[in-house]
């Protein structure tokens, strides 16, 4: 009786988590299924999920009319690019406020979480006014720049969060050994901590990969990543959806694969502490 | 000595003369740019020394990062593409550069009246037209027959009303009337601005008072929402340009009223079921001598951030010359040429014969008057909006409103009474009248 009832939780669970995800995934494969239609077909008022005239024209027309590869490039090097830097500053913020706490540390914790509350366009004039005067406007460099800084606090506090779950004891037996605090950071806290620091990384390049304000307003025709070119396919007169459900894919389809293989990576970064 | 460097001084010069340029293009996604970008390779041969990079973005976006740059004079972009609205708006606040070095055959008479007079301040040019668009009345010819009416060449509001009901089959899926009713300075606002033109009504009087507690904006919304209620479509609220015309396309729609531009679309057989079978009409009047239609140029500028304004103003005033009409005509066909800009163009056989809509185009846009927009006099500029820089915000708080009454959220008295609050507590700190 009792394996009964654990058996149909189990199933009303199984079931349950199949239904959220087929939730958060339709519109994905909406948007890959739109991309194989005309544009005709594509805003039908009775629209067919698989009977259609499957066609590759919107890849091929988005293809000659877009540097597809170029914007590729610049979302790969943005990414990457600050979600490097930031880990380069935020691993030692994380480690002395994990184990060289201050009065004041969670304050500092806090105010940094609370840039995170700000609208974005509350601070886009003078960002612009820095750039337009340091020359990084349209440049890959500022929006490593820009990327960086707005991520930083996810990061220290992902860190901090993993940090906090390593025994102190473990760091204290290595300074007693002698090490200093480089060979405490890096020989000891960071193999112990990789699992988060790896899920810190995955997290912020795919936030850096999506991110859609300040890479649509600081860029141009030199450094705009991915984010643009799908921002180049959409119009509020004509047809479009085929080519923008197109742009859309082949933007995302590079990020998906990257969480596809890193997913073992993401879950047990994003758990790390969460079941004692 | 000196002798060696004057020589070097005139080498210098000489060499920046013709040194390469690279300038900047922000467009819009629609088709006729597109073809501007895939037929540049004409002008890049006739200017090889002017290279060009394009930044083809949606026009929401476009809108915020054109704006963002050239407030702040960033310099990123050295052609523009901006609307009718922020023409007068950018050059009132130095932010364009005069186009005064067109060239000689560039025949700036040529330029429809309506739409040259909407991008000039002071008798000065500051952008130069791509292509116009006004709006009119789009209908099925089989429809309107098998109801027993005909539908005149400028047909009045209680003429559509009658026609709707006369189109309307719910059962089949078919209905009289398809408006725009999602909310926005630039959807449901252009229409009922341009319609509440012809109703008499107004958003300001001449001390820049708003109106909407005026009994003509009562019968412009009463009117709106009450044949929309009886024979559109559901969900209207939702509908926008695309929504209409995929509606209109798959024989959903009796009639339409939109952008000129749409004419293109539902004859296209390749796209539209109903391509053999649409009239076009002016747009609707109440006898008060203002038509409902609006007026709309998408236009190419040169922000005076721009360091290469003589490159800029060699590549606009080949996009918007003749020559380029001629040279989409022959890659792409007569119909495929920017419409609403050249008179020129409406005084060619080939393209009156090319594009049915073609006269309704001309004559919508010759009936708009951008300066005189309104029954009553008005101390703006602009038929389907308010040349101002707080209209973009207070057009889509008031389009919300009326997208409530439509969808029956609130009442019209409601939506008014509000829309006049919230523009006249706006404008009160926008310090209006200026």
């Amino acid at each position: 009786m009792a394996i009964n009832h654990s058996n149909k939780s189990k199933l009303v669970y199984t079931l349950l988590a199949w239904g959220i995800s087929g939730m958060l995934f339709f519109p994905i494969l909406w948007t890959i299924l739109t991309s194989f239609k005309t544009e005709a077909e594509a805003i039908a008022s009775s629209p067919s999920l698989f009977m259609f005239s499957w066609t590759l024209e919107n890849y091929s027309d988005v293809l000659a009319r877009s540097p597809y590869f170029d914007h590729f490039w610049n979302s790969v090097v943005v990414s990457l690019g600050s979600s490097l830097l930031g880990l380069l500053i935020a691993v030692p913020a994380a480690w002395s406020m994990a184990f060289v706490q201050t009065k004041r540390t969670k304050n500092l914790l806090m105010w940094m979480l609370s840039t995170k509350m700000l609208p974005p366009v509350g601070v886009l004039i003078p960002i612009y006014l820095m750039f337009r005067d340091f020359g990084l406007l349209d440049t890959k460099l500022g929006l490593v720049i820009v990327m960086t800084l707005i991520n930083l606090p996810i990061m220290v506090w992902m860190l901090y969060t993993y940090f906090r779950e390593i025994p102190h004891e473990i760091l204290e037996a290595a300074r007693m050994d002698g090490a200093g605090i480089k060979e405490e950071i890096f020989h000891v806290l960071l193999p112990i901590a990789l699992p988060g620091i790896a899920s810190t990384l995955l997290l912020n390049v795919i936030l850096a990969w999506n991110e859609a304000f300040w890479t649509l307003i600081l860029t141009a025709a030199n450094a705009a990543p991915l984010t643009a070119f799908i921002a180049s396919y959409s119009s509020p007169e004509g047809l479009f959806y085929a080519k923008l459900s197109a742009a859309s894919v082949m933007a995302i389809v590079p990020i998906l694969i990257l969480g596809w293989f890193s997913q073992k990576q993401l879950v047990r970064g994003l758990s790390f502490g969460a079941v004692k | 000595m000196f002798k060696k460097l004057s020589l070097l001084l005139c080498g210098a010069l000489t060499f920046g003369a013709y040194a390469e340029q690279t300038i900047t293009i922000a467009t819009v996604n629609n088709g006729d740019m597109i073809t501007m970008k895939e037929l540049s390779g004409d002008f890049e041969k006739r200017y090889p020394d002017i290279n060009l990079k394009w930044v083809t973005l949606e026009e929401n976006i476009l809108r915020q990062r054109v704006t963002t740059d050239v407030a702040t004079g960033g310099g990123q972009y050295d052609v523009m593409t901006i609307g009718t609205y922020e023409v007068p708006i950018w050059s009132k606040q130095g932010w364009l550069t005069e186009l005064d070095e067109l060239g000689e055959d560039y025949d700036v008479d040529d330029l429809l009246p309506a739409i040259r007079s909407g991008l000039s301040v002071d008798n000065k040019l500051y952008a130069a037209p791509f292509y116009g668009e006004s709006s009119m009345v789009m209908y099925r010819t089989d429809l309107m027959a098998k109801a027993g009416l005909q539908m005149p060449k400028a047909p009045t509001w209680n003429f559509i009303r009658q026609a709707a009901a006369a189109m309307t089959d719910k059962d089949a899926g078919v209905y009289g009337i398809c408006l725009r009713g999602k909310a926005g300075w630039g959807e449901n606002i252009a229409l009922l601005t341009s319609m509440s033109n012809s109703f008499g009504a107004r958003w300001f009087d001449e001390n820049w008072q708003p109106q909407f507690d005026s009994k003509a904006w009562k019968d412009t919304l009463e009117y709106y929402v009450d044949v929309m209620d009886k024979y559109g479509p559901p969900g209207a609220s939702a509908n926008g340009f695309n929504e209409n015309l995929a509606l209109f396309q798959t024989g959903k729609c009796g009639m339409w009223i939109d952008a000129t531009v749409a004419g293109a679309f539902v004859t296209n057989e390749a796209d539209s079921d109903v391509a053999d079978k649409v009239g076009f009409a002016l747009a609707p009047d109440k006898g008060l001598g203002k038509r409902g239609n609006w007026l709309w140029a998408w236009t190419l500028a040169i922000p005076s951030s721009s360091k290469k304004s003589d490159a800029a103003m060699k590549f606009i005033s080949w996009a918007t010359s003749k020559s380029y009409s001629s040279l989409v005509a022959d890659k792409k066909g007569w119909a495929k040429v920017p419409p609403g800009t050249r008179t020129s163009l409406y005084q060619n056989p080939q393209y009156m014969k090319a594009a049915p809509f073609a006269q309704i185009t001309l004559d919508s846009i010759q009936s708009a008057d951008p300066k005189n927009p309104t029954v009553e006099p008005v101390p703006y500029v602009g038929v389907q909006f308010v040349a101002i820089p707080e209209f973009q915000g207070i057009g889509t708080a008031v389009g919300q409103q009326f997208s409530a009454a439509l969808t029956g959220r609130m009442t019209v008295e409601q939506a008014l009474q509000t829309s006049q609050r919230l523009v006249e507590r706006a404008m009160r700190k926008a310090r209006y009248p200026k």
